[in-house]
């Protein structure tokens, strides 16, 4: 009864496993180095998991998530950098794996976005002000005293 | 028999709908005041219809009539009575219902409340809210009927959702909605001054309690869903920037925007065109956010079964509202000039840097949630955005908010005299400075930079928030509700802000695998597990877990975190334990079973993360406050300063 | 004024993008496969058959195969199998299965009541291989060319659709039907 669409979409349906989880999972690894642990948890929380519908790897249950995580331990105490483990994954899963969109050019329009709207913002205040200001002048108005500042 | 009454009722009030659309436009358009005063019986029509088949569906859910679609994919013979009743809005089709009904409800009042309203206005605003109803009804019916039968009926059903089998579920849901919902009344208003050609200050001050008390319910709702999350699925997160969660998340900023926007038109008549796009553009958002959930454009974690069926539908029901607003808009707006100045210093300038402010967050979520779409329609790839990208980016258009907050609190309508303030500004600054950083840096002495950033622009903002109401006071004069309101508004702001840039800061968390009898210390808490036992539910067997918490030695609590098995449908939930002490919420959650009795647990020591939900409800509280202001149902006693108005027509 | 406009106009271009969103989103559970186009990640696995022989990608450059990600506790792979044993009479291109994270007794007897569509099959218990591939649900399907390129790769269960759309094309050495 399921269509072909909805199918495709709910590829961990296949791993019974996955399906029958409405859970998260816990993580008890624990690197040596504090910094390599903390490393690591930054890692899978930026890394998502390919299974899910918007979960992170540190969060997921399946079992893919953990192949991941192990694969992400083994890297940091094999001595990579955050790059290296991430340029790994990308390797394999591309973009769509990482939470943190990369910083391109082609990502530029996003990572970009707060600051031009904020420049747009400015602009329009700056504008709206100037007008307003010059009003000012011819606006003789008297305030509607109601005693109130709302 | 009762699901086709029900399904024959739904026919009916979209028939009522189309009335009651019909007759609230046309009958002022054409000068029609026999078709203008049918309005409210189409109205009441419709509600009476709409109850009547939430009622039928309602009644076969707790009768357990599995021969209709919709219950048996939702419910079971074992599931409680109090659940059988709200998994009426467990899915999609349900909670187009609940959506309908709630826009009804807001209709009957809106309908009630406008005995003050000229009635050719009062019909075009029942006469837009006729239109949402009649798309949302339409698009029911023709794709998405909770009334469908199954032949044979099935022997049980599916069962609810077990992360839905929980009381958050009666709640969070309902009271979002209204809020969400709640948008389409200013956008009603909004559209009704724009096909009249005329909005003035009278029109403001009738759609400021409407759109403030929409708001109310809308930070409610949002709280409830987030502190849902945070004990329901047991991650420990309360936010995670996901499309569901964003879709509900950009029509609060830009309805925050609007009350705002609709003080300054309220009082100096300024910004009309801007209240009227932020008025369209909220719930344009909320529109925007229905699709998203329920075409499968998006991946989230919550998103209802995906049907691009439904999606296409719902973008072309989309295309028409916003893109019929927008074009009136487009002709109106150019004829709003009002004449009035203020300074550079005047209220009205922060109330601008306020919203140019929010609107760029509300802009930043959306280009975030919507990256996906937009890099795979333009053929720039497969992107995913989470935590990583928001959580930055929202803070770059928050901070000056909320640091501008406490500068534009002492300023004037119209002429600032911030000169006057400077002293009051500069004490409040320092003094917030001291309490803020000398908490943060009390509590955790690593603290990090942010979270005392954070504490000193909250601090600074409750302070320069109290010193008018004090003042006030200590002159013996009163205080409206409007300015209260305000004032505990602005206040859970501040206490948010604070929540939210400290609770990462002082969390302590730790995953630890632990046999019986063994404990672990995790910041200044000790955790000892003392084995798994089973536990046996209405529709669910579990393994609880008991583990007993100390702090430093004495003793705590002891916690029971569950795993439960529900028998239908076979899936597994977490049940976490959280438990309140001195301020800290500890939450232990049970993982997996390692063996030989070993399993792994969660545990959780994060202070204050409760202070976010609290200050949610203080938020809501406050626009309570201001919303229920008598001067909202009084007349104005001033004429208002003379317009530039459009021509009338009608 | 034309900037009362703006609104009215950025919406048309978003509900553009919606619009082409709606169109896509029946391939929104398939994700590009940054391996197209690349070498195929080599492997050196135990084969079902015989643990003590491996099945290694460097035996199989210099001919077309199909690499299928499979298990017996997959679902939609079960009803797959049906279409590999049609495209294993065939006989145009071989199937090599990767058995992925299954168990070993289990995958025999599978494959000894369904009928056997592979000429080799590599378990993978880690699961090291299927993550080199950029696996992330079963049944996948790759096909890699003489020269050890993967040219394409489908998500979930093979259909006789894309079989003749996307992979005889690609065989006779034309481009596919639709990327």
């Amino acid at each position: 009864m399921m269509r072909r669409a909805a199918r495709r979409l709910l590829l961990c349906v296949c791993l019974s496993l996955a399906a029958a989880y409405a859970a998260w999972a816990v993580d008890p690894t624990e690197l040596p180095d504090p910094k390599l642990q903390a490393r690591y948890v930054a890692l899978t929380h930026e890394l998502r998991c390919m299974q899910c519908q918007n979960e992170a790897l540190a969060d997921s249950p399946v079992d893919l998530a953990a192949d991941l995580r192990r694969e992400v331990r083994d890297q940091l105490l094999a001595g990579k950098s955050d790059d290296e483990i991430r340029a790994w994954m990308t390797a394999r899963y591309g973009d769509f794996i990482l939470f943190r969109p990369r910083y391109s050019l082609r990502n530029a329009w996003l990572w970009g976005a707060p600051g031009v709207l904020l420049l747009i913002g400015a602009l329009v205040c700056w504008r709206v002000v100037r007008s307003r200001t010059t009003l000012l002048a011819a606006d003789h108005e008297p305030l509607e005293e109601d005693g109130q500042s709302g | 028999m009762l699901p086709e009454l029900g399904h024959f009722a739904l026919i009916l009030a979209l028939l009522l709908a189309g009335l009651q659309a019909f007759f609230g436009i046309a009958g002022p358009a054409f000068a029609r005041d026999r078709w203008t005063s049918t309005v409210t019986s189409a109205v009441a029509g419709q509600a009476v219809m709409v109850a009547t088949a939430v009622v039928c569906l309602v009644t076969s859910f707790v009768g357990n009539d599995f021969s209709v679609v919709y219950v048996a994919e939702n419910s079971n013979s074992a599931l409680p009575l109090f659940y059988r009743v709200a998994a009426l809005w467990g899915a999609h089709e349900g909670s187009l219902l609940l959506w309908i009904l709630l826009l009804a409800a807001w209709t009957v009042a809106v309908a009630l409340g406008s005995g003050r309203l000229p009635p050719r206005f009062a019909s075009r605003v029942l006469g837009v809210l006729g239109v949402v109803s009649f798309g949302f009804l339409l698009f029911t019916l023709a794709t998405s009927n909770p009334f469908l039968r199954l032949d044979p009926p099935a022997p049980d059903g599916r069962d609810l959702n077990p992360i839905l089998q929980d009381p958050g579920l009666a709640v969070h849901p309902p009271i979002l909605y209204t809020g969400y919902v709640g948008f389409a009344v200013a956008f009603a208003f909004a559209c009704a001054a724009m096909l009249e050609g005329r909005l003035d200050q009278n029109w403001a001050r009738w759609t400021r309690p409407w759109t403030t008390t929409a708001w109310s319910f809308l930070t409610c709702g949002i709280a409830l869903g987030s502190f849902w999350a945070y004990y329901e699925l047991g991650w420990g997160g309360f936010w995670f920037w996901d499309p569901v969660e964003n879709a509900s998340f950009m029509p609060w900023l830009m309805g925050t925007a609007l009350v705002h926007s609709l003080a300054v038109t309220d009082k100096r008549g300024l910004f009309k065109s801007w209240t009227l796009l932020l008025a369209i553009l909220a719930f344009s958002l909320s529109l925007l956010g229905t699709f998203l959930v329920r075409s499968g454009v998006l991946v989230s974690v919550h998103s209802f079964a995906a049907d691009p069926t439904r999606g296409i539908f719902i973008l072309v029901f989309l295309i028409i509202m916003i893109g019929g607003a927008l074009t009136l808009y487009a002709w109106r707006a150019p004829l709003l000039r009002s004449p009035a100045g203020f300074e550079f210093g005047a209220r009205e300038s922060f109330l601008l840097f306020n919203n140019v402010l929010l609107v760029t967050a509300a802009g930043t979520v959306f280009a975030g949630t919507l990256a996906p779409l937009i890099s795979d329609a333009l053929k720039l790839g497969t992107l995913s955005v989470g935590p990583p990208y928001f959580n930055p980016t929202f803070m770059v258009s928050m901070l000056p908010l909320v640091a501008l907050l406490s500068v534009g609190i002492h300023a004037n309508w119209k002429r600032g005299r911030l000169k006057d303030s400077q002293r009051t500004l500069l004490y409040t600054f320092v003094a917030a400075g001291v309490l803020g950083c000398g908490f943060v840096f009390g509590l955790h002495a690593h603290a990090h930079l942010l979270s005392a950033v954070g504490a000193t622009l909250a601090v600074w903002i409750v302070l320069s928030s109290l010193v008018d109401p004090i003042d006030r006071w200590r002159r013996g004069l009163t205080l409206s509700r409007a300015v209260l309101g305000m004032t505990v508004a602005h206040i859970g702001l501040a206490l948010a802000a604070f929540a939210l840039t400290s609770v990462q800061s002082f969390t302590t968390e730790r995953d630890v695998a632990l046999a019986p009898g063994a404990t672990a210390k995790v910041g200044d808490y000790e955790v000892r597990f003392e084995g798994v036992r089973p536990v046996e539910g209405p529709n669910y067997e579990a393994v609880g877990g008991t583990l007993v918490v100390t702090r430093h030695g004495a003793p705590v609590a002891v916690m029971t975190p569950q795993k439960r098995r529900y028998w239908v449908k076979g899936t597994v939930k977490s049940e976490t334990a959280i438990r309140l002490d001195r301020g800290n919420n500890v939450l232990l959650a049970l993982g997996e079973d390692l063996g030989g009795g070993r399993w792994s647990i969660r545990v959780q020591i994060r202070p204050l993360v409760s202070l976010v939900w609290i200050a949610a409800f203080i938020m809501a509280l406050g626009g309570a406050l201001a919303a229920s202001d008598r001067r909202y149902r009084t007349a104005r006693a001033v004429a208002t300063a003379p317009e530039v108005t459009g021509a009338q027509i009608g | 004024m034309t900037r009362f406009l703006l609104p009215l106009g950025l919406f048309i271009l978003l509900a553009a993008v919606l619009a082409i969103g709606i169109r896509h989103s029946p391939e929104k559970g398939i994700i590009a496969s940054p391996l197209l186009g690349k070498p195929a990640p080599p492997f050196s696995l135990p084969s079902l058959s015989d643990p003590a022989r491996e099945v290694r990608s460097a035996d199989l450059k210099g001919h077309w195969y199909l690499f299928n990600v499979w298990g017996t506790w997959c679902g939609e792979c079960r009803q797959e199998h049906e279409m590999l044993l049609q495209v294993q009479r065939a006989g145009v291109v071989p199937i090599i299965g990767l058995d992925w994270k299954d168990d070993d007794t289990q995958a025999v007897a599978w494959l000894t009541q369904l009928g056997n569509p592979y000429q080799l099959v590599g378990t993978d218990h880690s699961g090291r291989v299927a993550i080199d591939w950029g696996v992330y649900g079963a049944p996948e399907t790759f096909l890699v060319s003489p020269q050890g390129v993967v040219v394409y790769k489908h998500v979930g269960a093979l259909t006789p659709d894309t079989w003749t759309r996307e992979i005889l094309p690609r065989l006779s050495g034309l481009p596919g039907g639709k990327s």
